[in-house]
């Protein structure tokens, strides 16, 4: 139950998204510049660092959607996902990938965690400073989303094969706001 | 020295703003919506919201901007502020207004730390649905931005009265269509 009356009967992210609009066109907007726009990371990597961030919060709705929409857009090697989740790296993605990653975790767990040789880390791998960049608020923005969503006590969906098709809505839809429908 | 390259005359979140621009126009819109647009919490109480937040995860820029647009809002004395955003139990505040920034400090933590009583507690002392959603999303927003200012490294300027100093100007342009470079 949530703690507030949110006058819908969706989960997650999507109930408060549905009860304060004027707030969740923004963060969706958001949302669909890092995850879905243009990048040299891809939109599996990125999904990828969203869900990774997730686990570390603790927040099983964005954990679990995120997961799904990565293990679609890895295809044959969705593997590296559970792998992630549970170890935070994987041989599967490139060196550079796994920096990231670890760039992503020390963000989680404060702004203030990252230091120069994290960042020299990424940049000996390859990194560029707008892959640097987007990683740190890739991480800082699902800091938020995990808080919002955790923080207001939102239900979770009774099947959990509801992710799966969470997941593919999400890549097809990009992250684009709809008012009168799920969004 | 900021972790990549922004221009260097630009602290804080400023310089990221031109660094990724098609970022930091919805990070703006949403700052507009949660801080500043039409609300029974007032621009005051949410700033100091936001210092709070800032105050607790030790961003420096973050904390000493948002804590001098709160004392220009609430014209209440800056260095007063140290007190009441380090110890907003003790300080001179309604106690819905405190309530809340219980919930607050909960969600610096983590999602999962509020409790149901500090909703009901806060409910008790006259707090709506309204102003607990968005006690939260502020708080959220600034465990974001505070992430986000210092897992850069960006430059803080140490004085506190560049910040005093740029409260009435920042307070009049607002958020929504801010240009980082002034």
């Amino acid at each position: 139950m949530p703690y507030i009356n949110l006058e819908n009967k969706l989960t997650g992210i999507r109930s408060l998204v549905k009860y304060r609009p004027e707030t969740g066109r923004h963060l969706y907007a958001l949302v669909r510049v890092l995850l879905t726009g243009p990048s040299t990371l891809s939109k599996g990597e990125r999904e990828l660092i969203a869900a990774f961030v997730s686990s570390r919060n603790g927040c099983m709705f964005c954990t679990e959607s995120h997961a799904s929409a990565a293990r679609i857009l890895f295809e044959s090697e969705q593997e590296v996902v559970d792998e992630v989740l549970e170890n935070g790296t994987s041989e599967i993605l490139s060196i550079k990938m796994n920096s990231l990653l670890q760039l992503a975790g020390k963000v989680q767990v404060s702004g203030k965690e990252v230091r120069s040789e994290d960042i020299e880390r990424a940049k000996g791998c390859g990194a560029t400073d707008l892959e640097i960049h987007d990683v740190v608020l890739i991480s800082a923005v699902f800091s938020l989303f995990n808080r919002y969503v955790d923080g207001l006590g939102t239900s979770l969906p009774e099947n959990s094969a509801d992710f799966e098709e969470m997941g593919h809505f999400m890549i097809s839809n990009e992250y684009k706001f709809h008012l009168n429908s799920n969004p | 020295m900021t972790y990549i390259h922004v221009p260097d005359n630009l602290p804080g979140i400023r310089g990221l703003m031109v660094f990724r621009p098609d970022t930091a126009k919805h990070l703006n819109q949403l700052a507009e919506e949660l801080l500043r647009s039409e609300n029974s919490l007032t621009r005051g109480e949410r700033e100091l919201i936001a210092t709070h937040v800032s105050y607790l995860n030790d961003c420096f820029y973050c904390q000493h901007a948002h804590q001098a647009l709160a004392g220009y809002y609430l014209a209440c004395d800056f260095e007063k502020l140290d007190e009441v955003k380090a110890n907003p139990d003790q300080a001179n505040l309604s106690d819905r207004m405190k309530a809340l920034l219980k919930i607050a400090g909960s969600v610096q933590k983590g999602g999962l730390q509020v409790t149901p009583d500090q909703i009901e507690k806060a409910k008790a002392e006259g707090a709506t649905d309204r102003e607990i959603h968005d006690t939260v999303l502020i708080a959220a927003a600034f465990c974001m931005f505070n992430r986000y200012v210092d897992g850069l490294g960006t430059e803080a300027p140490l004085d506190r009265e560049f910040y005093k100093n740029r409260a009435e100007a920042r307070a009049n342009e607002g958020y929504a269509n801010y240009n980082p470079e002034n």
